[in-house]
This record gives structure tokens, C-alpha cells and sequence, in this order.
């Protein structure tokens, strides 16, 4: 009811048109991945997927922002039931050793495909942090860890159009303008493809649907 | 309080429910002939306008049937899709983001609050005196001086087009107009009637016989053909609908022919602006038609002359 509520609130908010650019959607377990800008990101490609897989879809989000007062901790474990993850550079974190880094990094990994155990899909921002939504950064290694260790599932790229316009980084009330979501073609980890020739290849898929004029699949939330 | 008792505007609503019927016959006579993918195309978006307004005549009556609050709210709300869908194409920045959240949770709530509240005085001024300086007041506050005029001014147009310009229809129920009690419903109606009447009749006789363009680099569907055909057409109409106004017939067909002229003008100004952004509709709320401000383009330009011709004519 309130994850219901929520959706349509930030459909309408966001003004989201949604777009599957390869195939219509499914209820496939698959990794989302997509470009980061804004506090909205995660909540509007959430409410862009169809009920019966938003169902069975997590975010990937971070603890310390998630855990801060009674009503993120709430949403984050009842109406998302995100799964929350350490930041290695987040405010007090006490990591520094690189030996200690890749350990957490692994002990992350684990996080994650134990949650989403044979079921859930994941959505998660590669890039790690908001950026400005001039062009989207670079992408952190877990895409790619997370992608080996369940080779057997598709990674879709989705590209967020215009919503460091709606709510920026810095600010905390939106100016309602109009968005997209754009869902692209899957992908996988090829043979012999190395994690940087990977995370450039995702990030790549990322930013053709930006600039992708092909829009011609409107998905069912599409008005 | 129904407005509903009075036989003149059932005669209005239930006229345009019978067009409505014979333009979906006709969508569906000619959607059995179109014969080339081009031809096809055309009828398929034809008659998606047409069941789009079908929808759009039954959430006008469902507003109007409850008098000044209704009306006020759905302008309201179609203010807000129109700026929404205007400042997305505008070029915005990101320093003019409190200035633009103001615009849209305090300056356009209210306006249409003056109207619920029949405060004309205030209602009239509110956004070209004081909203004007508060934006750029708000925006001379973000600090940034890059593109000053540019980003303010982009903000004052969708404010007036999209908000000052719209609210003039529903204030149109504010109107005291002599010998005419309390019928402004149908004043309302006659307004947004011969607007969009004017639209569909430029539309149909462009289609017809529409050959030369009128200004090919803004519109490259707007023809002297359709122009006259659908000016003219749509004049006759709204001098034929006199009955409804405090207008004689005379009086009718000069403001119809003022109304048609002043949504043709928005038509092509608003067309202008997204050829310069390189789009060809606002959005895609209304399947067939665009977005909000592609339908009501023509009725922001229209609404506020009507509103002061009438005024200073009538009231």
C-alpha cells in the first residue's frame, strides 16, 4: 500500500515517461544498473518497473545515508527492503588498509547475491556517488564482481534523463519537471573480457540509451 | 450551486457531445479507406485526438458543473502540466532551482487561490508586478551571474504563458457583466469553444486544402489555407453561438474573430520556441495532440484578450 503510494508519487513528481528500448519488460532476476544524479534516482526507476517485478526488485543503497532516522530506516526495510551495504568511504568508516578494502569489497559481494538469493533483481549505481548529470562517471568495480559471481544473470542498463534537474545534489525539494527512464539492452560478462574492458562496456550501454533517439517501445507506465 | 438548471448550457455541452459523435463516425468511416501506410498514419492519429477529446470534454463539464472551484482547480492543475512541461524545455539551470520550485508550489497555487477568493485586484497584478521581481530577486540571491537576463526572463515567460495567460479562463466566472446575472459558465464555454473549434478547423482545412505555409520555418503545417478556412469557420460558429453570450451577433462574430486570431498567434509563438529547441511537441500527456501546452497554446494567448475585451466592453 505505502510502496504503492510511494511509486505514484514519485511518478508524478518525476513526470516519468518510461521506455524499454530492447524488449518489453519480464519478471527475469537480473542486475539493473544505471546513472546516478540525484536522491530520486533509485525510487523513480523503482516506480518505472511493473508492479509484479517491482515486487521482487531491491535496491543496493548505502547504510550510513539509510540508517539515519526512523523514517529512512523504515522505508529502507519495509517499503523498498533495500539491501544495505558499508561504503568504503563513507563518514567514520575505519578501512583504510588496501588488504582490508578488498576484504570488505568480497564480504560485499557475498552481501548481495545471498540477498537476492534465486528471486530478487537488484538495482544498483555503479558510479557510486551522485554526479552533476553532465556526463556520467566512471564505474566502480562491483558491477563487475557482482556480475561474475552470478554469470548467469543479464545486467540491464537504465539511463535516469533530467533528474539532476528535478532534485540535484545539494538541494531537498524537487521542481517537478519531466523525465525518463529508458531501459536498454542486457548484457553479460563475455568470455575473456577483462573487468575494465566490462565496466566500460556497461557504462557505454549506459550512456548510448542517454543519447538514443530510438524510443519507440513505450513501456505500460507510459502515458 | 449547479449551473446545470440553465437550458443554454446543457444546449452548449450537448452540442459539442453531438460533434464529438460525428467526428468519431467519420474517424472510423475513414479509418476503413485510408488505404497508404502515410494515409494510415494520418487517420490513426486522428482519431487518437479524437478519443483524447473525448476525455478532455468530460473532465471540462465533470470540472465546470461545480462552479468557480471546479473550474479553478482544473486551470489550475493545467498550469501546472503546461509550466512542468515548459521549464523541462526551457534552458533552465541548476542555479535557478528554488527560484523554479517557488514558481510552482507558492506563485501558481496562488494565483488561482485569487480567483477561488474573487480578489480580481490582486488576482490581475500578482504575477506581472509581484512575482516578477521576486524571481528576479530569488534569482539575483543564487549568486550566479551567468545568463542572468536569459535565465530570468525564461522563468517570467513560463510564468505569464503558462500561469498568468491560463488563469484567465477560469476568471472569466469572476466577470460582473451587465444583464447577464450569473450565466459566465457559458461565457467559459464559448471561449474555450471557439479556441480550439478554431484549432480543429485549422487542422482539418490545412489537411484538405492547406498548400501554402504561412511561416515554414515554425510551423511547417500551418497553411494561409487552413489560416482562413479555420479563422473564418470558427467565427461563424462562435457569432452562430450569440444565444450563449451577452453578445449581440455582430458583437460575437468581432470577439470570435479576436479570440481565433489571438490562439493562432500563440499557436505559432509557442511553436517558435520549440523549434528553437529542437522538439516537435511539449510532451506526450495527450495522445495525438503532445503535451498540455500543445493543446492549450493557442487558448493562453486567447484567454487573457477575451478576459479585458470583455471587461472593457461589457463589464
Amino acid at each position: 500500500m505505502i510502496a504503492e503510494l510511494i511509486a505514484g508519487l514519485a511518478r508524478f513528481v518525476a513526470g516519468a515517461s518510461v521506455f524499454w528500448v530492447d524488449h518489453p519488460p519480464d519478471e527475469r532476476q537480473r542486475v539493473y544498473f544505471a546513472n546516478h544524479t540525484s536522491h530520486l534516482d533509485f525510487v523513480v526507476l523503482w516506480s518505472a518497473l511493473p508492479p509484479a517485478v517491482r515486487r521482487w526488485t531491491r535496491p543496493v543503497a548505502a547504510r550510513d545515508y539509510w540508517e539515519r532516522g526512523a523514517v529512512r530506516r523504515f522505508l529502507a526495510k519495509s517499503v523498498f527492503r533495500a539491501v544495505l551495504v558499508d561504503r568504503l568511504n563513507a563518514p567514520g568508516a575505519s578501512v583504510s588498509a588496501d588488504a582490508e578494502r578488498v576484504a570488505a569489497a568480497r564480504r560485499t559481494i557475498e552481501i548481495l547475491v545471498s540477498e537476492m538469493g534465486d528471486r530478487h533483481s537488484l538495482i544498483v549505481f555503479p558510479e557510486g556517488t551522485r554526479g552533476t548529470g553532465e556526463e556520467v562517471g566512471p564505474f566502480k568495480s562491483g558491477l563487475y564482481h557482482l556480475c561474475r559471481a552470478r554469470r548467469d544473470l543479464e545486467a540491464m542498463p537504465v539511463y535516469l534523463d533530467n533528474m539532476n534537474r528535478i532534485l540535484p545534489k545539494g538541494e531537498s525539494l524537487p521542481v517537478p519537471m519531466l523525465s525518463r527512464v529508458l531501459f536498454g539492452r542486457p548484457l553479460r560478462i563475455l568470455e575473456a573480457e577483462s573487468k575494465e574492458q566490462f565496466l566500460q562496456r556497461a557504462r557505454a550501454a549506459v550512456c548510448e540509451l542517454g543519447g538514443s533517439e530510438d524510443r519507440k517501445v513505450p513501456g505500460p507506465d507510459s502515458p | 450551486m449547479s449551473a446545470f438548471g440553465d437550458r443554454d448550457l446543457v444546449r452548449l455541452i450537448g452540442g459539442v457531445a453531438a460533434l464529438l459523435v460525428v467526428a468519431t463516425l467519420v474517424g472510423a468511416v475513414l479509418r476503413r479507406r485510408a488505404g497508404s501506410p502515410a494515409a494510415r498514419d494520418t487517420v490513426e492519429n486522428l482519431n487518437a485526438r479524437i478519443r483524447a477529446w473525448w476525455i478532455m470534454v468530460a473532465v471540462f463539464t465533470a470540472a465546470i458543473w461545480t462552479g468557480v472551484w471546479g473550474a479553478t482547480l482544473l486551470f489550475a492543475l493545467m498550469s501546472f502540466l503546461a509550466l512542468r512541461e515548459f521549464v523541462t524545455l526551457a534552458p533552465t539551470r541548476r542555479e535557478d532551482h528554488r527560484t523554479l520550485f517557488w514558481s510552482f508550489f507558492l506563485i501558481t497555487p496562488l494565483q488561482y487561490g485569487l480567483i477561488a477568493a474573487r480578489w480580481y485586484g490582486l488576482f490581475a497584478i500578482m504575477i506581472p508586478v509581484y512575482a516578477f521581481v521576486f524571481v528576479a530577486v530569488s534569482n539575483v540571491l543564487s549568486g550566479r551571474t551567468e545568463r542572468f537576463l536569459e535565465r530570468t526572463a525564461t522563468i517570467h515567460w513560463g510564468l505569464m504563458v503558462c500561469v498568468y495567460c491560463v488563469s484567465y479562463a477560469p476568471a472569466l466566472l469572476l466577470l460582473e457583466i451587465r444583464g447577464y446575472g450569473k450565466s459566465n459558465t457559458k461565457l467559459l464555454i464559448f471561449l474555450v469553444l471557439v479556441v480550439e473549434l478554431s484549432d480543429v478547423l485549422q487542422y482539418i482545412f490545412g489537411k484538405l486544402f492547406g498548400r501554402r505555409p504561412i511561416a515554414p520555418a515554425v510551423s511547417p503545417n500551418k497553411t494561409w489555407e487552413g489560416f482562413a478556412g479555420g479563422i473564418l469557420s470558427a467565427t461563424a460558429v462562435g457569432t452562430g453561438l450569440w444565444w450563449a453570450t451577452p453578445f449581440s451577433p455582430g458583437q460575437a462574430a468581432g470577439m470570435s474573430l479576436a479570440i481565433t486570431l489571438a490562439g493562432f498567434a500563440g499557436g505559432l509563438i509557442l511553436s517558435a520556441i520549440k523549434r528553437d529547441r529542437g522538439v516537435k511537441d511539449y510532451g506526450t500527456l495527450l495522445p495525438g495532440h503532445g503535451g498540455m501546452l500543445d493543446r492549450i497554446d493557442s487558448l493562453c494567448f486567447a484567454a487573457p484578450i477575451f478576459f479585458h475585451l470583455t471587461r472593457f466592453f461589457f463589464g
